[in-house]
């Protein structure tokens, strides 16, 4: 056990320092904010597409209360940060559109087929859930998709970018968007059982650690944290190395993306913060006694749905800019609109995902089982 | 026939997954350009966040 768990830190502590060396001291240091990410999500067991379901099937409150107890630490703090410094900082701001609700409402429903959210997917893959590593490799493929068809679907119609600081200023943005989240844990709280309430210390501490893992990302990057960025981006890598042109869509000629796209991806924030999530999660599974038993096994058809609901989560993730980190978590917490829009719309798709999930998602029998 | 794999094993295929993109990327894009890297922290650096981010189109 000893020789496994020097493994693991040599892992984390070997990347961290690979990417100190190839791309500077941000590289290294958004190395450890997601290694860090990736060891409260698994290792406090935090998650998000597991409580939207727990709220509607077993009226399991607590892990949601979480959520929007992390939401509020973050906003607290980032709000004054985002005001005083918005030379240097930047908010998670994106116009409410026809295309960016039904991503959100189309996200919500596929993340429940899938088990899990962008970060979900990320933990469950680096903890070794097959389920979780067919849907990153599907989210990669879709969210790059997506990116390809996004002029088209925000043409359908939107809004121009509007946040609570712009609409009511810095002071009373936070206390409304404080005051939305006080109405949302409200009406957690009333749904919930007795007794599924009050989240358990394990959680309060979980929701401490995301905030300010949150918020180092935001001072560090400059930017909030998020997830789907950097997986479309690698798959427009692939597609690249296959012989694509991607200088001819407009998604990837515009200025930032081109720079990005012929960049390393060790200079991207969200890609250096996914590999870290991946890894911390890793770490977590590797570092306990027992590692768990392997996912339950699905017949080869559920596979097949699973990686068609991954492609379809990353694209729709894209269309709604952002899963539920960019949008709903970093979108609330710096105070845009289309963070409240997603939460309606996803939390919507989730209850539908909730119905469908048995009928896409079969157990196998023991004979032709893959797991 | 029945297929068992491990979580210590699909752990692992997601790091070599990682990895394998990792490595076409630096094949690609060759590695970053250190003189041009940004500052450790961007809050207090003067200079105005470049990053892109899964809001942005």
């Amino acid at each position: 056990m000893l020789f496994r768990r020097a493994s693991v830190l040599l892992i984390a502590l070997g990347v961290t320092l690979f990417a100190f060396v190839m791309a500077g001291p941000r590289a290294g240091l958004l190395m450890l904010v997601g290694i860090g990410f990736g060891l409260v999500l698994e290792g406090l067991r935090f998650g998000f597409a597991g409580p939207w379901r727990m709220i509607v099937t077993d009226r399991d409150g607590r892990g949601l209360l979480a959520q929007l107890i992390a939401i509020a630490l973050v906003a607290v703090v980032a709000f004054p940060l985002l005001a005083a410094n918005a030379g240097e900082l930047a908010p998670a701001h994106a116009p409410v559109g026809i295309a960016m609700i039904l991503g959100a409402f189309v996200f919500g429903m596929m993340m429940q087929l899938v088990m899990g959210c962008g970060s979900g997917t990320l933990v469950n893959a680096g903890s070794g859930n097959l389920v979780g590593l067919i849907a990153l490799a599907g989210f990669i493929g879709g969210s790059f998709a997506g990116s390809l068809h996004l002029g088209w679907w925000t043409g359908l119609g939107s809004l121009p970018v509007l946040s609570a600081q712009g609409l009511f200023g810095d002071n009373l943005g936070l206390i409304l968007t404080l005051a939305g989240l006080a109405l949302v844990s409200a009406l957690t709280l009333a749904r919930a059982a007795p007794g599924k309430r009050m989240p358990p210390r394990r959680l309060w501490i979980a929701a401490a650690l995301i905030a300010a893992l949150a918020l180092a990302n935001l001072v560090i990057a400059g930017q909030p944290w998020g997830i789907v960025y950097g997986l479309g981006l690698w798959g427009a890598k692939i597609a690249q190395a296959g012989g694509a042109d991607l200088a001819q869509t407009a998604f990837w000629a515009a200025e930032g993306n081109a720079t990005r796209l012929s960049s390393s991806i060790l200079t991207d924030v969200t890609s250096l913060t996914n590999i870290g999530l991946l890894i911390g999660a890793f770490a977590v599974m590797r570092w306990r006694a027992d590692p768990g038993a392997p996912a339950q096994a699905l017949t080869l058809a559920s596979y097949g749905a699973v990686l068609g609901a991954a492609l379809i989560l990353g694209y729709s993730a894209r269309l709604a800019f952002g899963c539920n980190v960019g949008a709903f978590f970093s979108g609330i917490s710096t105070g845009s609109l289309h963070g409240w829009v997603w939460l309606i719309a996803a939390f919507a798709g989730s209850t539908l995902g909730i119905r469908l999930r048995p009928h896409l998602l079969r157990p196998a029998r023991t004979e032709g089982a893959y797991a | 026939m029945s297929t068992r794999l491990s979580r210590p094993i699909v752990g692992l295929l997601a790091l070599v997954l990682t990895a394998a993109i990792l490595a076409l990327d630096l094949a690609q894009s060759g590695p970053p350009d250190l003189f041009s890297a940004p500052s450790a922290i961007a809050l207090g650096s003067g200079a105005a966040p470049e990053g892109a981010h899964c809001t942005g189109s």
